[in-house]
C-alpha cells in the first residue's frame, strides 16, 4: 500500500508531463499515419491504426489504475486535481450523440438548434452553486449515499437507484450503438461485431481500477476527442477565410446561407414551404418548448448521477467547484465549434444546389454517405448517380438539376463528412472516426460505473450485505459492472431504435425524479423523509406517465388525461386532426409505432414531450414541500448534518470507510 | 443551534442567487429577445443567433469561474475554508 501511494504520488505531481508527452505523442501518431497514407498505405489501415492505437492506450491506462481500495475504486481516492477533473467530467459528459450528432442537428433546426447548446452547458452553473461542492463535503460514493443519509433511510435510496438506473442505462445503450456505428463506417466491421469489440473496450478502461481508471482514460479521451473535433474545421476555415478560427468565421457563413436561402427560393431551387430558414428562431420549436427543452436540459444536466459522481473525486471543497468552472471550460470548446460545422456544411450544401447541379455532376462525397443511407436524394439512398437519375426521373416535373427539396442529410453525417467534403485527406477521417469512438467510450465508461456502483455499494453493500469486506464488495463491483455491460452491448446489438429514441427522456426523469430532493436536501433543512419519498415519486412518475403515454398511448392521453394535439410552431394548426384520429380503429392502441397518426403529437399546452420536466420538475418541488411541512421535522441530527455540509472546513460527514475495513 | 440566519451562509446564499438570477438572464431572459437582437449585427452574425451560439456559453464559462473565486474569498474571511 505504501508502495502505491508513492507511486500515486509520482503520477500525479507529473500529470502536466505526462498528459503533454500524451498529447505530443498522439500527434506524432497522427503524423506518422499521415505520412503511411501518402506512401500509399489503404484507408482501412490508417482507420484500424487508429482505432486500435487510441484503445490500446485507454486500455493500458486502465490496467495500470488497477486498485483494491474501495476509496480509489469507488471515488478515485479523493485525488484528481480541478483542471483534470475538468477534462474527465468534458469527456464523461459528451457523449457520440454531441460529438458526432450535435452539428448534425443544428445544421437542420438552424437557431432552434441552439436550444441543444445552450441546455448542455447551462446546466454547469446549477451544478457549482446549488450541488457539487455540497455533495463532495458530504463524502459519499454515489448520489443515492447522499439521499440516505439525508432523509434518514434506505427507501430514498432505493428510489435514487431507481432513477438512476432508468435514466443512465438507455444512455450507455446509445452510446455502445454509437461505438458500433463508428467502427462499421469506418473499419467496415460487422456491426454486431463492433459492438463487441465496443465493449471490451469499455471494460478494460473501467472493470480493474473503477473510477481511479476512467478518469484517467476520460482524460485521455478528452485529449484525442478535441483534437479530432476541432482539427477539420479549423483547417476548412483557414482555407475558406483565411482565419483559423471557425467560431469567429462562420458569422460570415451564416451571412452567406440566408442569402442563398433567398436566391434559391427566387430560381424555384427551393420552395419557400419547406425551407427552413438557417437563423430565424421558433420555426422548429414554437418559444414555449424551445425555452422549455432548455430548461428541461438544464436541469437534467445538473441531476444525471455520472456527471454529479465526477465532483466526489476531488481533493477539496474548493477544488469541486473550480473544478465544475473547468468542466464547461473543456465543454464549451466543442459545444461552441458545432454551430461552425453546421454552418459551413450548410453552406457547401446551399452553394451545390445555388449553382444549378446536374444531377450526372454531383461531388463524390454524396454518394460515399449516400451508399451508406446517410443521404437521400428524391427519397431515396443516393448510392450511384444512375439510380439518382433514375429516382428524380420519376419525381413529376424534375428540372434534372439539384433542388433543396430532393436532399436529405441524416444529421450523423454532417462532422463525419466534412473532412471529405472539404477534400482533406482520409487520416483526417480516421481521427474523426477515434474522437467519436473516445467520446462514446468515455461516456459509456462513466454511465456505467454509475450504474454499477449503484447496485454493488447502495443496493448489495448497504442494504443487503452490510458486514461484507472491501474486497468482496470490489469483486462484486466488478462483476456487476460486467453484467451490466454485456446486457448494454446485448441490447445496442439488437439495433432496438425505441431506446436510443428514448435517450432523450433521460434528462427530463433525471430532472424530476432527482433534481427536487438534491436541491432541497441542501437549501432546506426543513425537507424530511416522507417529503422526499412522495416528491420523487410523484415528480418521477408524473414524467414517466407524460412521456410513456404521449408516445405509447396517445388514444388514452386524449381521452383521459385531457391531452390535446400539439401545434405547428408557424401556423398554430394542429399537427394531427384529433377528431378523426380518435375516431379511427386504432385509436386505443397502445405500445404504437411512431407512424402512429397520434404517438408523441399530443400533449398539455402544446408542450412536446422530451420537455415533460416542465411540469414533472415544478410538481416535485411542490410535493416536498408540502408533504415535508404537513409531516414532522427531520431528526436533529439531519439538520446538524445540513450544517456541517455547508461549510468546507472539517472532515467529510460520511467517511472514507475502505480503508479502514482492510486493517 | 440557529445557524440558518448566520453571516456565513447569508453571504453564500447571497452569492447563489445573485448566479442563480445570472443564470435565469442568460439561459432565457436574453434568448426572449432574439428578433429583436438578430437587428443587430456582432462580428459578422445575427446578434440574437449570436448569444445563443457563443454569448451565454461564454457567459456561464466566466460565471462559474467568477463564482469559485468569490465563494473561496467568502469561505477565507468567514473562517470556515479547509486547511487544505
Amino acid at each position: 500500500m505504501a508502495t502505491s501511494a508513492k507511486a500515486g504520488g509520482d503520477f500525479l505531481s507529473n500529470l502536466g508531463r505526462i498528459y503533454g508527452l500524451y498529447t505530443g505523442g498522439f500527434f506524432a501518431f497522427v503524423a506518422v499515419l499521415a505520412i503511411l497514407e501518402q506512401l500509399g498505405v489503404p484507408n482501412v489501415y490508417i482507420g484500424y491504426g487508429f482505432v486500435f492505437l487510441t484503445l490500446a492506450v485507454y486500455a493500458v491506462i486502465g490496467i495500470l489504475s488497477r486498485t483494491m481500495e474501495a476509496g480509489e475504486y469507488y471515488v478515485a481516492g479523493r485525488t484528481v486535481p480541478a483542471f483534470y477533473n475538468g477534462m474527465a467530467t468534458g469527456a464523461d459528459w459528451m457523449s457520440a450523440a454531441s460529438f458526432v450528432g450535435m452539428a448534425g442537428s443544428l445544421f437542420i433546426l438552424g437557431y432552434d438548434g441552439l436550444a441543444f447548446v445552450l441546455g448542455w452547458t447551462g446546466g454547469y452553473v446549477l451544478v457549482a452553486i446549488l450541488i457539487a461542492p455540497f455533495l463532495r463535503k458530504f463524502g459519499a460514493y454515489t448520489v443515492p449515499d447522499f439521499f440516505a443519509a439525508r432523509y434518514e433511510g434506505s427507501f430514498p435510496r432505493f428510489l435514487a437507484v431507481i432513477v438512476l438506473i432508468c435514466c443512465s442505462f438507455t444512455y450507455v445503450v446509445a452510446q455502445i450503438f454509437g461505438t458500433g456505428l463508428i467502427a462499421q463506417r469506418f473499419l467496415g466491421m460487422d456491426f454486431t461485431i463492433a459492438v463487441y469489440v465496443g465493449l471490451i473496450g469499455i471494460l478494460l478502461c473501467s472493470m480493474l481500477g473503477g473510477m481511479k481508471a476512467v478518469t484517467w482514460t476520460q482524460v485521455a479521451q478528452y485529449i484525442v476527442l478535441i483534437i479530432a473535433y476541432l482539427t477539420p474545421v479549423v483547417i476548412l476555415s483557414a482555407k475558406k477565410y483565411g482565419i483559423p478560427l471557425p467560431q469567429l468565421t462562420y458569422g460570415q457563413a451564416i451571412a452567406d446561407i440566408t442569402a442563398l436561402e433567398k436566391k434559391m427560393v427566387a430560381d424555384g431551387l427551393a420552395s419557400a414551404a419547406t425551407l427552413k430558414p438557417h437563423a430565424t428562431p421558433f420555426i422548429n420549436y414554437s418559444p414555449a418548448n424551445y425555452f422549455a427543452l432548455i430548461l428541461c436540459l438544464m436541469v437534467g444536466t445538473a441531476s444525471l448521477p455520472h456527471v454529479l459522481m465526477r465532483y466526489f473525486t476531488t481533493p477539496s471543497v474548493r477544488e469541486a467547484r473550480v473544478s465544475v468552472a473547468w468542466s464547461l471550460f473543456f465543454i464549451f470548446l466543442l459545444y461552441f465549434t458545432a454551430p461552425a460545422y453546421a454552418a459551413f456544411s450548410k453552406l457547401e450544401v446551399y452553394n451545390l444546389i445555388a449553382a444549378k447541379t446536374e444531377l450526372a455532376k454531383l461531388p463524390a462525397w454524396i454518394f460515399t454517405y449516400g451508399k451508406l443511407g446517410l443521404v437521400t436524394i428524391c427519397g431515396k439512398s443516393a448510392d450511384t448517380v444512375q439510380n439518382v437519375i433514375a429516382n428524380c426521373a420519376a419525381v413529376a416535373g424534375h428540372p434534372g438539376v439539384l433542388r433543396h427539396q430532393d436532399l436529405g442529410i441524416n444529421t450523423d453525417a454532417i462532422v463525419l463528412s466534412t473532412p471529405e467534403i472539404a477534400g482533406m485527406p482520409y487520416v483526417i477521417a480516421g481521427l474523426v472516426a477515434a474522437g467519436g469512438l473516445a467520446a462514446a467510450l468515455s461516456t459509456a465508461d462513466g454511465l456505467l460505473l454509475a450504474i454499477a456502483n449503484a447496485l454493488s455499494h447502495d443496493i448489495y453493500y448497504k442494504m443487503i450485505a452490510p458486514n461484507s469486506s472491501t474486497s468482496s464488495r470490489l469483486v462484486v463491483s466488478r462483476i456487476l459492472l460486467v453484467v451490466v455491460a454485456i446486457a448494454a452491448a446485448w441490447t445496442a446489438s439488437t439495433r432496438p431504435s425505441d431506446i436510443l429514441a428514448m435517450v432523450s427522456w433521460a434528462f427530463s426523469l433525471a430532472a424530476a425524479g432527482i433534481f427536487p430532493a438534491l436541491v432541497l436536501g441542501v437549501w432546506w433543512k426543513r425537507a424530511n423523509k416522507a417529503g422526499a419519498i412522495a416528491g420523487m415519486i410523484v415528480g418521477f412518475g408524473l414524467c414517466l406517465v407524460y412521456l410513456v403515454v404521449s408516445r405509447y398511448f396517445p388514444g388514452y392521453g386524449v381521452q383521459y388525461l385531457g391531452m390535446t394535439a400539439l401545434q405547428n410552431p408557424v401556423t398554430g394548426a394542429p399537427v394531427v386532426d384529433l377528431a378523426k384520429a380518435m375516431a379511427a380503429p386504432n385509436a386505443f392502441d397502445g405500445w404504437v409505432t411512431l407512424s402512429h397518426p397520434m404517438a408523441s403529437k399530443v400533449g398539455w399546452f402544446n408542450i412536446n414531450n422530451i420537455s415533460s420536466g416542465l411540469f414533472s420538475l415544478p410538481a416535485g418541488f411542490l410535493t416536498i414541500i408540502i408533504v415535508s411541512l404537513m409531516t414532522k421535522a427531520p431528526r436533529q441530527e439531519t439538520m446538524d448534518m445540513v450544517d456541517e455540509a455547508r461549510r468546507p472546513k472539517g472532515e467529510m460527514i460520511l467517511q472514507d470507510k475502505g480503508a479502514v475495513v482492510v486493517h | 443551534m440557529q445557524t440558518d440566519g448566520d453571516r456565513y451562509w447569508r453571504r453564500t446564499s447571497t452569492l447563489m442567487w445573485t448566479m442563480f438570477v445570472l443564470w435565469v438572464v442568460f439561459s432565457f431572459v436574453v434568448h426572449a429577445f432574439v428578433n429583436q437582437l438578430n437587428e443587430i449585427k456582432f462580428l459578422g452574425f445575427p446578434l440574437g443567433f449570436y448569444m445563443a451560439a457563443q454569448g451565454s456559453l461564454i457567459a456561464f464559462v466566466v460565471m462559474l469561474f467568477v463564482f469559485a473565486k468569490r465563494q473561496d474569498s467568502i469561505d477565507q474571511q468567514e473562517g470556515v475554508a479547509e486547511d487544505v
